[in-house]
């Protein structure tokens, strides 16, 4: 009865030139992948992005293991592009920042340069393009393990003391200024540092994914929209901006794997560092 | 019709101060690096830090501008 009296209303009078349903921007549901196997009991949580970092957390391992399991002294190839890798990472990231004792750390920052590399890469890779890292989860955990590991080590350096001195209580400051500067030292040092270093990464490649969905899908649906000849017109332009912007994801990608890691490292080195 | 958010707009005004800190940091690299360009290796990683560091409050804006 009543669903039959609705049937009745006419509709609202759409004004010429107006499209018959708006355009629905891309938002932060867009980033809401379906489970991959929908009520298999084990396997609920696999969706796409879980089984990218599997992926990548395999190739990298694949990687470094063909690479190195026949290293010889004028090198292949792979073992080339490995050796070069490890070079750039234990060079200009770990010996720059974390001083003499560097070396037992580039393992983890070779691992974590390549993962976080690999992971971000899959944001413009074609038929993959999605970014893993557009879901906070496994940043945090990186930077969970990174808060560990230079807490750890500066404990172990320093002394607990010492440590909790060196992050709190900078040299020369005069006596009433320290009531502001240690709680924002230790705010900064143990609290804020984890957290930004997570969202840094998660945050840019949810803006970088949802620059490209932008431009992309309103791209299609200005190609796409009925009776509008301007915007029809205007299209090719989104999709070329679209284009524009995924080179600037590459870099963007590229440069924030590079700074996961130095950030380490220079925590890692600030955690060492010998008071003056 | 527009239609959207009323924290994106705050977020793009917010975005003006780290946009300006991150101009400043690669500013004074280039300086840096035409003073001195053997310095550059040096120089590189520092700015990538300071830029990292400027660059968060812009992400820290953007998370909050979604989650409230």
């Amino acid at each position: 009865m009543i669903s039959s009296l609705l049937t009745q209303v006419p509709a609202p009078p759409v004004p010429p030139g107006t499209p018959a349903e708006g355009f629905k921007a891309p938002g932060v549901e867009d980033f809401n992948l379906p489970p991959i196997f929908e009520g298999v009991p084990v396997l609920e949580w696999v969706d796409k992005v879980s089984i990218q970092f599997i992926v990548a957390a395999g190739f990298v391992w694949l990687f470094f293991a063909l690479a190195t399991k026949d290293p010889k002294v004028v090198p292949g190839r792979l073992q080339f592009l490995a050796e070069k890798f490890q070079g750039i990472v234990r060079d200009q990231i770990a010996r720059d920042n974390i001083g003499p004792e560097f070396r037992k750390y580039v393992p983890y920052l070779v691992a974590l340069f390549a993962f976080i590399l690999v992971n971000n890469v899959f944001g413009i890779l074609p038929f993959v393009q999605f970014p893993s890292f557009s879901h906070p989860g496994m940043a945090y955990a990186l930077a969970a393990i990174t808060w560990l590991i230079y807490n750890y080590v500066g404990i172990r350096k320093q002394g607990f003391g010492g440590y909790v001195r060196l992050m709190t209580w900078p040299p020369g400051v005069p006596g009433w200024v320290r009531v502001i500067l240690t709680p924002i030292e230790f705010l900064s040092n143990f609290i804020l540092r984890p957290v930004t270093l997570s969202l840094r990464l998660f945050g840019n490649m949810l803006a970088g994914h949802l620059l490209l969905l932008v431009f992309i899908f309103g791209g299609e649906y200005m190609l796409t929209v009925a009776d509008d000849l301007v915007l029809n017109v205007l299209s090719p332009f989104a999709f070329a901006f679209a284009i524009v912007m995924t080179f600037f994801e590459a870099f963007i990608q590229v440069v924030q794997a590079y700074i996961f890691t130095v950030l380490t490292a220079s925590y890692i080195g600030a955690s060492l560092a010998d008071e003056h | 019709m527009v239609q959207g958010s009323l924290n994106m707009v705050g977020y793009g005004l917010s975005a003006v101060g780290p946009g300006i800190g991150v101009g400043i940091v690669f500013a004074a690299f280039i300086n840096g690096v035409a003073r001195q360009p053997e310095a550059r290796g040096q120089l590189q990683t520092i700015a990538f830090i300071g830029f990292a560091l400027s660059e968060a409050l812009a992400i820290i804006g953007l998370v909050l501008a979604f989650a409230i």
